[in-house]
């Protein structure tokens, strides 16, 4: 499945990076622990957070992420919107919480890494 | 809050290829005095759809083939192609660049626009087919001048000989420097993948490297410096900080020991697990440290001679890091 189609079913706002959206989902991995994001998460993973500053598209890139969910609602740093743009890792927001984003996702196919 | 779209090549390309570059040359054209019936058999034998009136080198209109088939309903077939013809024709430049035909093309809806020079004499002409083929020959091109340089990237350790060559990547990294973080990691990561790297054995130094980069943004007074030396058979990063040091070597190692203050650990970071998750993706990692002194981590990730470059594959299967 393609970011693209998440964006629609799931109804997420794209904060950055919108022309990044075609790339497959590889899988799904949620947490706010950078290190933990380090450790687990795949390549093109969709990764699900909670987190808003800068480093989470550093996070992103090197691990080649398919795209970040920050959920919540939470309110981006510009700069990170900037640095989205910049390393084309898509951004996206929803005021849903983390577990339903999870859930939903989970009910499109998307799968954790384990 | 989309931010405007980023250039595409596409879109820089039809503002830096010239019309000159993309129109075809050789012009099939008749002139006003050939017939109808002539000119139908110049569209038949080139399977072309018009061409332009040239009268002396002079553009002196455009005929296509729709007003072949007027002229054949009409029943004018043995008139001479300047009664049938459109006079009034709009035409560009070949040192225009390719973004004013196309411009031309969409708002005239016209399917060829022929080319002049400053005295009116026809040069070329160009359709939306050139301008896509231009486009992608510019692509191609663009393509080839990549795989040529990252060719070349690989190779520097064929080419330079030495009796032990390397490469020497070095990076300030500032204390609390959050909105930088990462940065060199990603340059690290970005020279590998140029080198020709294996990505799995990429990816492991560009966590590790990471870890270590926000290490000294976080825990470091003075912040510190990440060397990362590329050698043919491995990757040595080197990270080095002025203080506070580590108390206690063994505890720090230990999943989720964190002496990270609240308001780091707020933003995701601190979770006492990086040194951990540095132990895993490196084949080697010495940590040594001094109270009051400093920290000196040395990580070392091997690689494996490729075929054609320096850094190569390696045993990843076991690891659970990547």
């Amino acid at each position: 499945m393609k970011l693209r189609e998440v964006v629609a079913e799931l109804g997420l706002e794209v904060a950055g990076a919108a022309d990044a959206l075609d790339r497959e989902i590889s899988g799904g991995y949620a947490s706010d622990l950078l290190s933990c994001v380090m450790a687990r998460a795949r390549a093109g993973n969709v990764w699900v957070t909670l987190q808003s500053h800068p480093n989470i598209v550093a996070v992103a890139s090197l691990l080649n992420l398919s795209g970040i969910i920050v959920t919540e609602g939470v309110s981006l740093d510009p700069a990170t919107i900037e640095k989205a743009d910049e390393e084309n890792i898509p951004l996206l927001t929803t005021p849903l919480t983390t577990f339903t984003v999870v859930s939903k996702l989970a009910a499109l196919g998307i799968q954790g890494v384990d | 809050m989309v931010k405007p779209k980023e250039v595409t090549r596409v879109q820089e390309l039809v503002y830096e290829l010239k019309i000159g570059d993309v129109m075809t040359k050789r012009v099939v054209t008749v002139t006003p005095d050939t017939t109808m019936a002539e000119f139908k058999e110049v569209l038949r034998v080139n399977r072309i759809s018009g061409t332009p009136v040239v009268e002396e080198g002079r553009l002196v209109g455009i005929i296509s083939l729709e007003d072949l088939i007027k002229a054949l309903l009409a029943g004018h077939i043995e008139v001479p192609v300047r009664d049938r013809m459109t006079r009034e024709v709009f035409t560009v430049r070949a040192h225009e660049s390719v973004v004013e035909a196309v411009k031309v093309f969409s708002q005239k809806g016209v399917g060829r626009l022929p080319v002049v020079d400053e005295h009116g004499n026809l040069v070329g002409i160009i359709t939306q087919g050139d301008i896509t083929h231009g486009l992608l020959k510019a692509i191609e091109l663009d393509y080839h001048a990549e795989e040529i340089s990252r060719y070349r990237a690989s190779h520097i350790f064929e080419d330079i000989v030495s009796d032990r060559t390397s490469l020497l990547l070095r990076y300030k990294v500032n204390a609390r420097d959050f909105t930088r973080g990462g940065e060199a990691s990603s340059k690290i990561k970005r020279a590998l993948t140029r080198l020709g790297g294996n990505p799995q054995t990429v990816r492991r130094v560009a966590i590790a490297t990471y870890e270590a980069e926000m290490n000294i943004i976080i825990h470091t007074d003075h912040g510190g410096e990440i060397v990362a030396e590329i050698q043919p058979e491995q990757v040595r990063i080197l990270a080095v900080d002025h203080g506070p040091g580590i108390a206690d070597i063994e505890q720090a190692m230990q999943p989720g020991f964190s002496t990270a203050p609240e308001w780091i650990r707020e933003m995701g970071f601190g979770a006492g697990v990086g040194l951990n998750n540095i132990q895993k993706c490196a084949d080697e990692m010495h940590l040594e440290s001094t109270l009051g002194v400093g920290t000196r981590l040395q990580i070392v990730v091997y690689l494996q001679p490729g075929e054609n470059g320096l850094v190569g594959g390696g045993d990843e299967a076991s690891r659970s890091c990547c």
